[in-house]
């Protein structure tokens, strides 16, 4: 186990310093910084002396090193266009996307266990057959097209649920809907064939003929043991919800980091979008660490594999 | 060398009577016809392709034509009252011919999903079939590869670059070929490490083939059953992403009628006329269903159990 989580850690070490690389070149290739920092309207001399001011003059390695002890002390830079510090804004929406991301998560559980479960008790009966259909339909629509159809049925005809903005609880209600919707289908099948392949062993039939009522015996045996590949995966799904929420965020104009990221990318503000960027790939790097070691530490053959 | 099982070590010494091939090719088609998904899959997707390259001979308007006295009229299924006949799916807020633009817009889907996935496919199946075959050093820094893209968040990744490069056809195509090649190095690397221990590559290597001889002609027709269906799933997987990212102003720019961009121009209107989203949405959701479905429909039939 610990040769294992060595060398999974150093994978992580390395990925992390790889993403590093890619969001300082982002950012470097966004443009010529000095005249940026010097504004339109600068002479020559003073983008020149701006250049040696923020030492943009000196070798790409030196300024990359100086950039990662700043980043990992925690100070990000600044936004060009707000004047707040990047990392200050970035914990400003960071909560917003961590409930979005929560909610959705729940959501996509909800959804799809309980129809993974029947489609697979159900197998090959039209209950089967529709909860396959949903998630194939479900896996062709375009995130941002589902969202506004959510905005226009839930907000806007019935007037149910408020369509933009994050004022309060029910504004995150559509968004995270939306957000899980997209997870369920990869998550259903999941349960699905997990259900299959456990209804099939022999301390599922030895449960029924010690004669345990059939809610104990799915719930407790079977969903316990069918479940687990699933957590692992949602954990996963997390992270990509985190990083899927620009789209979603963006049309329930929902301050998140996600919507944070657009705006920055919109107006060219790319310290910001280097942060976003860095915070939540290591976010993804660090949620796979966690969930590969947890798989490790759950099953054996994963570890000796 | 793995055990023959004896019905097949019978079958190879028993002179059987071959069937003529051309019923053995009725026999195949006989298998791809029978599965419903498939067939109106391929009817669904041909008819989309065939749309997109004769555009210009079917459109019944000019895509880019503007028209001030035609401004957003309806299509005479929503209110027959204020439609003009002339414009089958009603127009847009310039009084652009719906219909025109939204088969003018297939031609965009289409090119930038193929595209795409020809990028994306040709980089994620050479690395992963690389690190099947090879093994060792090169499997860690191709699995590596795949950890450090898997971690950065595309949608993100794909704005900025688009954002700095400026949004044309060729940068969406190349920046999504170059985010989207991982399940396709997933795959390969899996299918390459079961064929590498076969007996025809060792054959192929005993007899003196050069590796890059044995990748070609031995291991890669061997693996390309898995390769069609990643290449659908990624192909519609592109066209998601090109419309996300032309719906939030960073994909293909106007006035391209790119899908993604109509749902963008139309959804300020969306609370009056709901049809001006409707019709985009439904038309990428029906070209992605069609390519899903047609992977899945080529996997079950050229899936061994599916041959009975």
């Amino acid at each position: 186990m610990l040769r294992f989580a060595a060398k999974r850690l150093l994978l992580a070490l390395a990925v992390a310093f790889a993403v590093s690389v890619i969001a300082f070149l982002l950012l470097r290739a966004s443009g010529d910084l000095a005249g940026t920092l010097a504004g339109e309207e600068a002479s020559p001399e003073e983008i020149e002396r701006i250049r040696t001011l923020y030492g943009l003059n000196r070798p790409l390695v030196v300024q990359y090193g100086e950039w990662l002890l700043r980043s990992l002390s925690g100070d990000l830079g600044r936004s060009l266009f707000y004047p707040d510090s990047v990392a200050a804004l970035i914990l400003d929406r960071l909560p917003n996307t961590a409930i979005l991301a929560s909610f959705g998560l729940v959501i996509a559980l909800l959804l799809s266990i309980p129809l993974g479960m029947v489609a697979a008790l159900r197998r090959n009966t039209w209950i089967d057959r529709a909860a396959l259909g949903l998630a194939v339909l479900g896996q062709a629509m375009p995130s941002f097209w589902f969202a506004l159809l959510l905005i226009f049925f839930f907000g806007l005809t019935l007037g149910w649920l408020p369509v933009s903005g994050t004022d309060s609880l029910a504004n995150f209600v559509l968004p995270a809907v939306a957000l899980g919707w997209f997870s369920t289908p990869v998550l259903m099948r999941l349960t699905r064939a997990g259900m299959v392949e456990v209804l099939a062993a022999d301390y599922i039939r030895t449960a029924h003929a010690k004669g345990l009522p059939v809610r104990v015996v799915l719930v407790k045996h079977a969903l316990r043991n069918a479940v687990a590949p699933v957590v692992a995966l949602a954990s996963v799904q997390f992270g990509n919800m985190l990083s899927g929420s620009v789209v979603i965020e963006t049309v329930f104009a929902l301050q998140g980091i996600g919507y944070l990221a657009w705006e920055a990318i919109s107006r060219k503000d790319f310290p910001v979008v280097q942060g976003i960027l860095l915070v939540v790939a290591l976010f993804y790097v660090l949620l796979t660490l966690v969930s590969d070691l947890l798989n490790a530490w759950l099953d054996p053959r994963i570890r000796e594999g | 060398m793995e055990p023959i099982p004896a019905a097949t070590a019978i079958a190879e010494v028993t002179p059987v009577e071959t069937p003529p091939a051309a019923s053995l090719g009725r026999r195949r088609w006989s298998r791809w016809l029978s599965n419903p998904g498939l067939v109106i899959a391929a009817l669904v997707l041909a008819a989309i392709a065939l749309l997109a390259i004769f555009a210009p001979l079917i459109a019944p308007h000019d895509p880019y034509a503007q028209s001030l006295d035609a401004r957003i009229l309806p299509p005479a299924f929503v209110d027959a009252e204020r439609a003009d006949p002339a414009y089958l799916l009603g127009t847009d807020n310039l009084g652009r011919d719906y219909l025109s633009r939204l088969i003018y817009g297939a031609r965009i889907s289409l090119l930038i999903g193929f595209f795409t996935m020809l990028v994306s496919g040709t980089i994620g199946t050479t690395l992963g079939i690389a690190a099947g075959y090879f093994g060792g050093r090169t499997d860690t820094v191709v699995s590596f590869l795949i950890t450090t893209r898997l971690s950065l968040p595309v949608v993100m990744v794909a704005l900025a670059v688009v954002a700095v490069l400026g949004g044309s056809l060729e940068v969406v195509v190349l920046v999504l070929g170059l985010l989207l090649w991982d399940r396709f190095a997933v795959v390969m690397r899996s299918a390459t490490m079961q064929v590498r221990g076969r007996e025809y590559v060792t054959a192929a290597r005993a007899i003196g083939c050069s590796v890059p001889r044995i990748l070609w002609s031995e291991v890669l027709p061997n693996v390309v059953s898995g390769l069609v269906v990643i290449a659908s799933y990624e192909m519609a997987q592109a066209i998601l992403l090109e419309a996300a990212l032309s719906f939030l102003g960073l994909g293909v720019q106007p006035p391209l009628p790119s899908w993604g961009l109509m749902v963008s121009e139309a959804k300020e209107l969306m609370l009056f006329e709901p049809w001006m989203i409707m019709l985009p949405g439904m038309a990428i959701c029906v070209l992605v269903l069609a390519i899903n479905l047609l992977g899945d429909g080529i996997r079950d039939v050229t899936a061994p159990e599916g041959r009975s």
